[in-house]
């Protein structure tokens, strides 16, 4: 297409200010983490203070694990069920498809009031099963709906050659569509680190009084609440919550951007 | 700029357990109804009908119940349901959230579209990076978006000083505080948020037109604006619908942002469905209308999302 030399530049500049308009938020939160204050003594200091005052150590270390458990166990039983969605054929199994269906557009916040008082009956609030199993529950709805698209692609010819060589089903899926599979599995487990990374009701709400198990999104939460004095410590605090995701995002984007755009396209 | 797409993600392995269903399977001809299919699916939906499906169905039935969650509740019928319409509070959080879609979903489509189709006319170096660095809003936790904007709207953020610097002191305030203005400027973080998304997601459909198009518009004679209603427009319909599920879905479930920014406040000026569903809950102890609340949440978002694919697949099928 031809177009003027003016348009050229009118479009840097609208790059430009959008750009800059995106990340000026990001921007100030970095920029008070290193700066110096009454509180922060400046530069990376910031960040181990904050660490102890926030006690960023024990939220981290939960979230790390926390969201361990939910990618892994909500993408092997994505696999597995997105597999047999995908690619055989059983009674009820459109029914069943659109009861997990609905999964993908429940709110959390419709589910979370009676979760929690069936959980605390028993006994099972303040747990790490409390924070994960919600969480596997939801993500599960939408790998299986990922994935069952991605295995209803997958060519036919192959599955036959598989069978007639005498692999089972788990064989099949195993050694020759999972291999297949690695860049929508990808895509998923990133998909998945990020919400449960960014999850910030179910642990609210889940882990009322145990201190010890509250994640990254939580302990930030709780650190601006109790430290009021000055905004530098409290971003060094954000930086370190955000620090994750935002490293995974910067290797693997297109992941990221792809999954959350198709993802919504195939529904 | 483009980063390495390292596959670092660990391999699932399947549990050994189902090899028993695996090789009963193994009979039969291809395509025929298989019963293994169940197996590979109990464990997914043994978690999701207990974690999901079980809870949505006890928040329904719990919602014609006053409860504190500690005595015993009594049966309260459709109380809760018309507590939620008549109380000034609770029909104020859901008339927030029709403004928080104007924000969230409709000015992000507006002005996503016309980005798109500006940066789409020509090719211009950096896209790659312009699209990752508005995209970045997405992957940052909401706690740490509220962190930033709570600094950047306070009564001497940047915002103010901006202000304060092209003489209009008279307009700074404290934004979040503001009883007229905390809404507005909530919303306003959620077209951040959402910008980028939607434009990302129109680019993308806009990439996909075919130059003849243009090219045939151009030899009609049509300008760049009468171009994009002729020619852009109707090929990115399905992005349209897309995004618009997206973000209407979000700010609906805006529940962090408020929690963290507002509290609902001044007042109950920006209080959301989803808020009122945690406060009603678990700092009122109102077990029955929370949940009632949350139902409501729920039918709203099924059939704002049901609507808008319908619309988009009709459009997309005439055109």
């Amino acid at each position: 297409m031809r177009i003027s030399s003016g348009e050229r530049v009118a479009n840097y500049l609208i790059l430009t200010v959008f750009a800059v308009f995106a990340l000026y938020p990001i921007l100030t939160i970095l920029v008070a983490a290193f700066s110096k204050d009454t509180q922060a003594p400046g530069g990376f200091a910031n960040f181990q203070q904050a660490w102890e005052i926030g006690r960023f150590g024990r939220s981290l270390l939960n979230s790390v694990l926390v969201s361990a458990f939910v990618v892994v166990t909500s993408v092997v039983l994505s696999v597995l069920a997105g597999f047999a969605f995908g690619t055989m054929r059983f009674r009820g199994s459109s029914v069943l498809f659109y009861l997990m269906l609905l999964g993908i557009m429940m709110p959390a916040e419709a589910i979370v009031v009676p979760l929690f008082f069936d959980l605390r009956a028993i006994g099972l609030t303040d747990t790490f099963w409390a924070i994960v199993l919600p969480q596997v529950a939801q993500s599960v709805a939408f790998g299986t709906f990922w994935l069952r698209a991605f295995f209803r692609t997958s060519s036919r010819a192959l599955l036959e050659a598989a069978r007639l060589d005498g692999a089972g089903s788990l064989r099949t899926l195993w050694s020759v569509l999972v291999p297949q599979a690695r860049p929508a599995i990808v895509t998923l487990v990133v998909l998945v680190f990020m919400w449960t990374w960014n999850e910030f009701l179910i642990p609210l709400v889940m882990v009322p009084s145990n201190e010890a198990l509250r994640t990254a999104p939580l302990g930030l939460s709780f650190f601006s609440g109790q430290y009021t004095q000055g905004f530098t410590l409290l971003a060094a605090g954000a930086t370190i919550v955000a620090l994750p995701v935002v490293i995974v995002y910067l290797f693997l984007q297109r992941h990221f951007i792809a999954g959350m755009l198709e993802g919504a396209v195939k529904e | 700029m483009s980063a390495p797409t390292a596959n670092t993600a660990a391999p699932a392995r399947p549990p050994s357990e189902l090899g028993n269903g695996a090789k009963r399977a193994r009979s039969g001809p291809p395509g025929e109804p298989r019963k293994v299919a169940y197996l590979f699916i109990l464990p997914a939906f043994a978690v999701y009908a207990a974690f999901a499906l079980y809870p949505l169905g006890k928040a329904v039935y719990l919602s014609f119940f006053e409860w504190d969650g500690l005595t015993l509740g009594t049966w309260a019928g459709l109380s809760n349901y018309t507590d939620v319409l008549s109380n000034e509070r609770l029909r104020g959080a859901f008339l927030h959230s029709l403004v928080l879609i104007g924000f969230y979903a409709v000015i992000p489509l507006v002005v996503g579209l016309i980005l798109a189709a500006i940066l789409h006319r020509a090719r211009v170096w950096g896209l790659g990076f312009f699209r990752s660095v508005v995209f970045l809003p997405q992957v940052v936790p909401m706690v740490v978006i509220a962190v930033a904007w709570r600094q950047l709207y306070a009564p001497d953020g940047s915002l103010n000083s901006a202000l304060s610097g092209i003489g209009l002191d008279s307009l700074t305030r404290g934004w979040l505080g503001d009883y007229d203005w905390a809404l507005p400027a909530v919303g306003f973080i959620g077209t951040w948020f959402e910008i980028g998304l939607v434009t990302v997601l129109m680019m993308a459909g806009m990439s996909r037109i075919p130059t003849q198009q243009y090219e045939a518009a151009r030899l009609d004679g049509a300008g760049p604006v009468r171009e994009f209603f002729a020619v852009t427009l109707p090929a990115v319909r399905g992005q349209i619908s897309v995004a618009l599920t997206l973000t209407v879905i979000a700010s609906l479930k805006t529940f962090d942002l408020i929690y963290m920014t507002t509290k609902g406040g001044p007042g109950y000026q920006t209080t959301v469905p989803s808020y009122e569903v945690y406060r009603q809950a678990f700092e009122q102890g109102k077990v029955g209308l929370a949940s009632a609340i949350g139902v409501l949440l729920t039918i709203v978002i099924f059939a704002i999302s049901f609507v808008i694919t319908r619309v988009g697949d009709r459009d997309t099928e005439t055109s």
